[in-house]
Parts: structure tokens; C-alpha cells; sequence
């Protein structure tokens, strides 16, 4: 310790971003403590208290009512964080190594998609699934979801292959490989950063998704953010806030994980278009 | 091992823009080394990738061994290429980087050792094997970007300017290695460059381009001595060729360049008596080196004083500069010349081995001295 990290401005710049962390995250252990508390236990003591006992009964009541629907999310959100990863990985590579007559206004086109807004798309892609048959189902919601999630797909990888030589491309071809060899075998192994990128963006859209779920699916198909809302805002019976704040709590989770595990490949992803490779 | 030739190749990128290869027309013998050399803009990047296969033509015939592979996709032409950037895939090892092309042809995994083995000899690059190319310096990047070209034993190999990314002395070490494997191969090979040293000391054959146009195409030597025009003239030579405007003069139906140092006057007598050259703006070209310093005792040329303005000694010369007809004229003398800023040097030129050109089109003049250029080509522009 030296005397200059005891300056009065050093203290009060720790004290500030301190108040500012524990903003942040009282929130959070409301949640916690409320999840672990008895519904008696919350009536009587202050939102901040430790519980008086200590017990699980919250947590097995929400993955009860809202279990199933966690794996509704994960059955919808893993094939379309894939799939949309994938077509945006192409889109990227097509618009920035194959360049085609008009492929400039295609992506300036498809670039709307970033900006339009989810309730502007409701009305004519049930209309599409209607008529694909697919209305109120599991694939017609994963389909909505690759859609809406094409265009930044592609934006994170077209501007990723951009940065890339083209000499790398022109040296495959005359080494005699083809379109999809030259990405599988070149471009994708050189995209470990950006597709962390996809995943974790994608992801997290996807499954903190509440609107396209409850338009898209219904009933027992429906997703865990869907099935949340169902519980917490049932008006009939005792409101059991340790049952609401453990069904929140599961229905974060993975996002929060997906952060933790590949979080440094997000911030390494978001900057390495940015700087030279 | 495969012959080349190139029949009245267009290239365009669209109409109203301006043609990037207009009417190229030449050829090169199996094993010969071709080089196209020319300013950057000139069209000779344009015309490697045609030959390769990366863009296609707008006109005209590419033909190998004289089969036309202008319609062919890159992978069937076989021909390697090393970039200027090496473009080694980053994400493979040096061994994987030379076997790729192998693999993709499905050659047995055998035989591609065999290949990755000779060729990793032949580059002394055995012990890089191993290393991803993030990890190789500049000069070792490069020689893997050779071997693997060299690992596919294609018809013909393509330089881009493949030593531009190197400091100085690896270059010209790398210049050499290049020559030295081209005379054990004796693949066709087609460099471009924008070094006119390095078009001079690889080339077999050379074309000088500007403006999607061969200017001219010959031998080093013929471009070096008889350069088609003040282009090829001014391009090619280091320090290069002095440019002295003046008038003609007839006396005794001889034609005479008059010089003037500001100090003394001279009248050059040229070997030639064409008509109509007289009483015309011209421009004179002489090579630094063909100026020289006149001896003590008279030899019968001609010889002008001037006033040195400017010493530069590179080591194994000096280069003076004084001024003739208002413009900076370098003279390369022997460096033990006690030449100093102010003194005035009597200077002589074999008249020879002087040059004319028209000073309003830059076209060659009749022909001083040396025998007419009757293998350099000079492409005429064709609106199409």
C-alpha cells in the first residue's frame, strides 16, 4: 500500500463504485433470501432480514410449476442459438468474401432487421406460420427466432470476415477447395472468438424472449419466461414470494451462467473486429 | 513446365469505366521466368489474378501449353500462387499449410509426407514444422508460402510481389533464393513487381505495363538499352536515366543536340540523319553511367564543362550533379574523382549510346546506335 492509494479522492472513487455494487445487487439477495424463507417468515420481518429458517420449500414448489417450462426454453433456445449462429456465420462469409452484385444493399437491407422492433413483426410472422402450418408450435417459435436473429448474426460475422485477408480465401481456392471447404476447413476454425459472441448474444435474447413466446406457443409449449409471468401474476390464493422469487431465480440462471463461462470470449469477441487481427 | 501466352486479353470492370487490361498480348517459353513489372494502378495485379483464375477476362485468350484455360475455375488450371501477404491459414500448422492443397486433391497420406519432406528440404524449413505461422518471422512466413506452392509441382507459379513485406537485406537474400530455385526447377513462373531491380536481376523476359498496357516486352537488357519510350526509360535504371529537353540542329546533314552548361556550350553530333527531326522539340535520354569524365588528353568526343551542384557518394560510386539545358543531370563517375561543390568537371557522352524521344508523345525516336528494338512489342491502344 502506498500513501497515494489513501488519497481522499481514491477512497471516495472506491466508495462510490462499493455503493454502486451494492445497488446492483441488493436486488439479487432480496431474491435469494426471499426464496429461502417461509411465506410467514416474509409477511413478518423486513425484506432484508436473515430467514428465521432456513428452507427449500420455495425452490421445489417453482421447479414444480415451472420445470417443465424450463425445458420448453431450452428446447426452443438451444436449436435456435445454434442454427442462427450458423446461417449468420454463412451470411457473414458469403457478404464479405463473395461479394455479388448487390450484395452491399442486401446486407444494408437485412442491417433493418437489427432495428425493427419485436411487436412490428407479430402480425406477419404468425401470418407466415399460419400458413406453414406451423402456428402454435415449438418449431414455428424456433423459426421465429432464427429469423429475427439472422440479421445481427450476420452483422457479428460479416464485419469479423471482414478484417480477414481475402489473399486467405483466393490461396484455398487455388489449393483447389471449394465454397464449403474453404468455410469449414479456413474461416470457421478462425472464429472461435465471434461465434462466443453469437452464442452468448443469441442466447440471451432467446431465452430472456417473452414476447414472441407468448404469442408464438401456447399451453404446455410455452417458455419458462411465459410460464413465470403465469405465476407471479396469478390473482387467486396467498401470494407465496418465495415461490415467485425461486421460479425467478431459475429462470435467470442460465443466462447468468452462459455470462460466467464465456463472458471473457465476449468482451475478446466484441473488440477483435475493432483492432487489427 | 508449361508454356504461356496471352491473346489480346481484355479486362473490365463494368462499361463506362475505363479498361484495366487493354489488348495484352505476349508469350514466354516453358521454364522461362516472366516478369511484369510497372507502377502501382498499372493493371499487373489484375493480370496475375486472370491468369489465375481469381477474376475472370473480359476478352481475349489465356492459353497454357496452348490448351485455353480462360474458362476455367482456379483449381483446375494448376497453378500455384505465393501472395504478397503469404495468406498462410493461421489456424494451421506450417505442415498442414503445405499439405492442404495435397489433401484437397486427395493425394495419399504417404505421398504427401514424401512432398511436405522434399519441399520442407528444399526451403530449410524441416524444423518449422511444427509452428503455426503466427510464430514464424517475416522471411520464414514466406518460405512456407513458397513451399507451398512448390508442393503442388503446378505448370506455373505466380509471385505477387512476394518480397515487398521484407526489410531490405532479407529481400535481397530472398531475391536470390528465388533465382536459385528457378534455375534448379525451371517452372514458368510469372512475378509481378513494382521493383525495377528485381525485374531486372530475375526476369528471363520482362513487360513493362502502365495503365493496363504492356509498354513494352523484351529481355532485361533490351528494356534497360533500348526502352520503346520515355516511360520505360524513366521506369527502369537506378539512379535513373537523365531527361535533357533541347532542339535538333542539321549541320553537314548531320544531326547535332546542342547542350548548354551555362558556362560552355557543346554540339553533340548524333548518329543519325533522318529527315523531319530538325528544328523539334525533343527530349535526349542518357543512362548516369554512359556520362563520364573526359580524360587529359583528347579522345575526339565532344565534351562540356559544368559546375558540380551537388556530391553523392554511394560507396561504390559518386554521383555528381550539374545542370544542362536548365535540368538536373546525376553523372555516376568512379568514387575516387575529387569532385567538390563548385568546381567545374569536363563531362563526355558516347553519342552512341544517347537516346531521343518525342517530348510531346514520349515515343522513341528514330534509333541512335543500338539496332532497331524488333522484339519489343509496344501494344497499341484499340477503342473497342
Amino acid at each position: 500500500m502506498t500513501r497515494a492509494s489513501l488519497h481522499p479522492a481514491r477512497i471516495a472513487i472506491y466508495a462510490t463504485l462499493l455503493a454502486a455494487c451494492a445497488l446492483y445487487l441488493i436486488p439479487l439477495l432480496v431474491m435469494l433470501l426471499t426464496s429461502f424463507k417461509t411465506p410467514e417468515d416474509i409477511r413478518a420481518g423486513n425484506l432484508l432480514s436473515w430467514p428465521e429458517v432456513v428452507t427449500g420449500i420455495g425452490w421445489i414448489k417453482a421447479w414444480d410449476t415451472v420445470g417443465g417450462y424450463f425445458w420448453n426454453s431450452v428446447k426452443i433456445t438451444v436449436p435456435a442459438v445454434l442454427i442462427s449462429t450458423l446461417l449468420g456465420a454463412l451470411n457473414g462469409y458469403v457478404l464479405s468474401m463473395w461479394r455479388f452484385r448487390g450484395s452491399q444493399l442486401f446486407f444494408g437491407l437485412l442491417l433493418f432487421g437489427c432495428f425493427l422492433p419485436f411487436q412490428t413483426v407479430l402480425l406477419p410472422a404468425s401470418f407466415t406460420l399460419g400458413k406453414l402450418g406451423l402456428a402454435s408450435t415449438t418449431t414455428g417459435l424456433v423459426l421465429v427466432h432464427i429469423v429475427y436473429g439472422l440479421a445481427f448474426t450476420t452483422l457479428f460475422f460479416r464485419n469479423y470476415y471482414c478484417s480477414v485477408p481475402e489473399a486467405l480465401v483466393r490461396a484455398a481456392r487455388l489449393d483447389g477447395a471449394g465454397f464449403f471447404t474453404i468455410f469449414g476447413r479456413i474461416l470457421l476454425p478462425m472464429s472461435v472468438p465471434i461465434i462466443m459472441v453469437c452464442l452468448i448474444w443469441q442466447f440471451t435474447q432467446i431465452w430472456n424472449d417473452f414476447l414472441f413466446g407468448v404469442v408464438f406457443a401456447s399451453g404446455d409449449a410455452q417458455p419458462i419466461t411465459v410460464a413465470l409471468n403465469n405465476l407471479v401474476n396469478t390473482s387467486t390464493g396467498v401470494k407465496e414470494y418465495n415461490v415467485d422469487m425461486a421460479a425467478a431465480m431459475i429462470a435467470g440462471l442460465p443466462t447468468l451462467l452462459v455470462y460466467v463461462l464465456a463472458g471473457k470470449y465476449f468482451l475478446r469477441g466484441l473488440t477483435a473486429g475493432a483492432v487489427k487481427g | 513446365m508449361a508454356t504461356l501466352e496471352l491473346r489480346n486479353v481484355n479486362k473490365s470492370y463494368g462499361s463506362g469505366l475505363p479498361d484495366t487490361l487493354k489488348n495484352i498480348e505476349l508469350k514466354i517459353d516453358s521454364g522461362e521466368f516472366l516478369i511484369l513489372v510497372g507502377p502501382s494502378g498499372c493493371g499487373k495485379s489484375t493480370l496475375m489474378n486472370c491468369i489465375a483464375g481469381l477474376e475472370q477476362i473480359s476478352g481475349g485468350a489465356i492459353l497454357v501449353d496452348d490448351a485455353d484455360i480462360s474458362g476455367m475455375s482456379p483449381k483446375d488450371r494448376d497453378i500455384a500462387m505465393v501472395f504478397q501477404s503469404y495468406a498462410l491459414y493461421p489456424t494451421m500448422n506450417v505442415r498442414d499449410n503445405i499439405a492442404f492443397g495435397l489433401k484437397i486433391r486427395k493425394m495419399p497420406a504417404a505421398a504427401i509426407d514424401e512432398e511436405v519432406a522434399r519441399v520442407s528440404r528444399l526451403l530449410q524449413i524441416e524444423h518449422l514444422l511444427g509452428r503455426k505461422p503466427g510464430q514464424l518471422s517475416g522471411g520464414q512466413q514466406q518460405r512456407v508460402a513458397m513451399g507451398r506452392a512448390l508442393a503442388r509441382r503446378p505448370k506455373i507459379y505466380l509471385f505477387d510481389e512476394p518480397l515487398s513485406n521484407l526489410d531490405a537485406k532479407l529481400r535481397v537474400e530472398m531475391r536470390t533464393e528465388i533465382k536459385l530455385m528457378h534455375q534448379r526447377l525451371k517452372t514458368t513462373t510469372v512475378y509481378v513487381t513494382h521493383d525495377q531491380i528485381e525485374a531486372m536481376t530475375l526476369g528471363d523476359k520482362v513487360a513493362v505495363m502502365k495503365d493496363g498496357l504492356i509498354q513494352q516486352f523484351g529481355t532485361p537488357q533490351q528494356i534497360y538499352n533500348d526502352p520503346a519510350n520515355l516511360f520505360v526509360a524513366s521506369f527502369i535504371g537506378s539512379p535513373p536515366m537523365n531527361f535533357i529537353p533541347l532542339r535538333l540542329q542539321r549541320r553537314e546533314g548531320r544531326l547535332q543536340a546542342l547542350l548548354d552548361s551555362g558556362q560552355a556550350r557543346c554540339e553533340l553530333p548524333l548518329g543519325l540523319s533522318e529527315a523531319g527531326l530538325e528544328d523539334r522539340d525533343v527530349i535526349l535520354g542518357i543512362r548516369p553511367e554512359q556520362i563520364s569524365l573526359a580524360p587529359t588528353e583528347a579522345n575526339g568526343l565532344p565534351g562540356i564543362r559544368a559546375e558540380v551542384q551537388i556530391t553523392e557518394p554511394t560507396g561504390p560510386d559518386l554521383l555528381v550533379f550539374v545542370t544542362l539545358n536548365q535540368t538536373k543531370v546525376c553523372c555516376r563517375l568512379a568514387p575516387d574523382i575529387p569532385a567538390r561543390v563548385g568546381d567545374s568537371l569536363t563531362l563526355q557522352f558516347d553519342p552512341a549510346r544517347v537516346l531521343l524521344f518525342d517530348a510531346a508523345s514520349g515515343e522513341r525516336l528514330g534509333v541512335v546506335g543500338s539496332p532497331p528494338a524488333s522484339t519489343g512489342k509496344v501494344a497499341q491502344f484499340k477503342g473497342r
